[in-house]
């Protein structure tokens, strides 16, 4: 999963214990993503508030599903990671880390932006485990852009 | 039982010299054929052999290397066909098994479209119009490639689709065959399934077929390389098999079916080579197996698969089944006895060499990378046969397949791997 052992140790350690695991509301907008190749799943929520100054923050990720280590744990830090940033911090974030797992091993990673996703930069030289890291990214990249729209309107499913 | 000969398996290596390979710096321990298998280099040689010496489209041209050409290609066909104990004007090429089997799907919908236009089709096509009411009846341990072609044909001409089910071991419930009924006009089964390694009762679900006048399909994917097979002793219409899973090349499947049976079907690809006469209005097709080759053929890929079929025969097909049953047996044993380990599909007796597991905790995707890392290559995940796991209850399983090529050594590479695995991730749990 990572030639670093503590890398190693990072990715066990969130998906032994995952952070934020769980559906919860209130939420904007569901979204369901699968892995077709391996029949990974996860459900995520997503919920976006307007702070005083009028900027759009993540204020919380909620998922569930089953799959990997690698994608398991990848959810639990997407979720330690961006929540409670403005909506355009999270998308750096979340452009980052798909950066980092495209980069075959070659990226050297940004631990201020990333986090504990540092830990997959090992992942990315394994191609048939990139999707796997990715999928919870895709799916909050895919509930986010149709909750922009909700946020907007006011639309938030208690 | 009479003795059987082993396998030399160390002599059989070196004529796979990918397997001298090292991945992740170890040496390659390949359990993966039941997705493709390796090729030996009388295979590679032969196609080479092709195209240094006669190559040329074939069916076409009256120069000296379209005929020699043409040779190549029409006994590699009589070769793969004795192969199956068929004759050769009942093989047809195909790109894979996938496509053997939406030839055969498209024969319905294309006659049951033609039927409503009431243009011309083979004498006999009626048995492949399909009404709404009409039934197609498969199985709950499908492989994809003969599950979805049967969803589009019930999409396209309104038939509708059964399917018998599964006991927990992973045996098809044969109290189940009550499906098959008066409404069923194809029975669409797989002979050995590419997860759970079930080998199926024929005989008993092609006479339940037959009583009730249904065409009977089978999948031969993961029996015609592992076992002897004789279409003469099967009594059905049709199998289909993939020539990369037998030793062969990549690009060339094998469709067999019943001379009559072809004869009664419409065309399915179109063009070139599968024509009788053309006119600016209309045309009139080749018989078959022609009939069902449109455009220049993949004939590197048959003289390939024709040199596979040659050297299983020269080992023996009932030494190679005898061989994957012994290193079945030392799986089931070796796996089964790990704490934690459970085995996806039935134990022995009427079952083949491939062998699905969970282990307990441990998503199938990270035992197969821990196996990985131990240069032991496996197949991870649904293995196209998302039902059937679903079935049975997980989420995905780790499959080891084996072939002539591995040894017991193997298998205990693969033993001591999962246990690895299983300590990695079970951890300070």
């Amino acid at each position: 999963m990572s030639d670093d052992p503590l890398h190693q140790e990072i990715i066990l350690d969130h998906y032994r214990n995952p952070r934020g695991r769980g559906l919860r509301a209130p939420f904007e907008v569901q979204v369901h993503h699968v892995n077709p190749t391996c029949g990974d799943e996860i459900d995520l929520r997503v919920h976006l508030t307007k702070d005083a100054d009028g900027r759009v923050v993540v204020s919380d990720v909620s998922y569930d599903g089953q799959g990997c280590s690698i994608s398991q744990a990848s959810a639990s830090v997407l979720a330690e990671q961006i929540v409670g940033l403005s909506l355009g911090d999270a998308l750096m974030v979340q452009q980052g880390f798909s950066e980092l797992m495209q980069s075959r091993g070659t990226l050297t990673p940004d631990e201020d932006l990333l986090g504990d996703g540092i830990a997959f930069a090992g992942v990315s030289k394994y191609p048939a485990r990139v999707k796997c890291a990715l999928l919870a990214w895709m799916a909050w990249r895919d509930a986010v852009s149709q909750a922009v729209d909700s946020v907007v309107e006011g639309k938030t499913s208690e | 039982m009479n003795a059987v000969a082993p396998l030399d398996v160390a002599r059989i290596r070196e004529d796979f010299p990918i397997l001298r390979r090292h991945v992740r710096g170890k040496p390659l321990i390949y359990l993966d054929s039941g997705a493709t298998s390796q090729k030996p280099l009388a295979v590679l040689d032969a196609e080479r052999e092709f195209y240094l010496t006669c190559n040329a489209a074939v069916h076409r041209g009256a120069h000296a290397l379209a005929e020699e050409a043409t040779d190549a290609y029409e006994s590699a066909r009589a070769r793969i066909a004795a192969f199956v104990g068929a004759h050769a004007h009942e093989i047809v090429f195909t790109r894979n098994a996938t496509e053997a089997i939406n030839l055969l799907a498209y024969a319905f919908s294309n006659s049951t479209d033609k039927a409503r236009n009431a243009a011309s089709l083979p004498d006999g096509a009626e048995r492949f119009v399909l009404r709404p009411g009409d039934e197609i009846v498969v199985t709950e341990m499908e492989h994809h490639a003969n599950l979805v072609p049967w969803q589009e044909v019930c999409a396209k001409t309104g038939a509708t689709l059964r399917w018998i089910g599964l006991t927990d071991e992973g045996r098809l419930d044969l109290s189940d065959l009550s499906v098959i009924t008066e409404r069923t006009k194809v029975v669409s089964f797989v002979h050995q399934s590419n997860i759970l390694g079930t080998i199926n009762p024929v005989a008993t679900i092609a006479a339940a077929a037959r009583a009730v006048g249904a065409l009977v399909i089978l999948d031969a994917c993961q029996s015609v390389p592992h076992m002897p097979v004789d279409v003469a002793d099967l009594d059905v219409d049709a199998i289909m098999w993939s020539g990369h899973k037998m030793l062969g090349p990549n690009g060339i499947g094998c469709l067999w079916a019943k001379e009559s049976v072809l004869a009664a079907m419409p065309p399915f690809i179109s063009g070139g080579s599968m024509i009788e006469t053309v006119t600016m209005e209309s045309s009139t097709y080749a018989p078959p197996p022609q009939r069902f080759e449109a455009g220049t053929p993949m004939t590197a890929q048959a003289i390939g698969l024709a040199a596979a079929a040659d050297y299983l025969t020269a080992l023996g097909m009932d030494r190679v089944h005898h061989h994957e049953e012994m290193l079945t047996v030392a799986m089931l044993d070796g796996l089964g006895s790990i704490d934690g380990v459970k085995i996806i599909g039935p134990g022995v007796g009427q079952r083949g060499s491939a062998v699905s597991f969970v282990v307990d905790g441990v998503h199938p995707h990270d035992v197969g990378h821990i196996l990985d890392s131990r240069g032991v290559a496996v197949r991870v995940g649904h293995h196209c046969a998302w039902p059937t796991v679903r079935r049975m209850g997980v989420p995905a399983t780790t499959r080891a397949t084996p072939y002539i090529y591995n040894d017991l050594e193997d298998i205990d590479a693969l033993v001591e791997g999962v246990i690895a695995a299983r300590d990695f991730y079970w951890g300070s749990r």
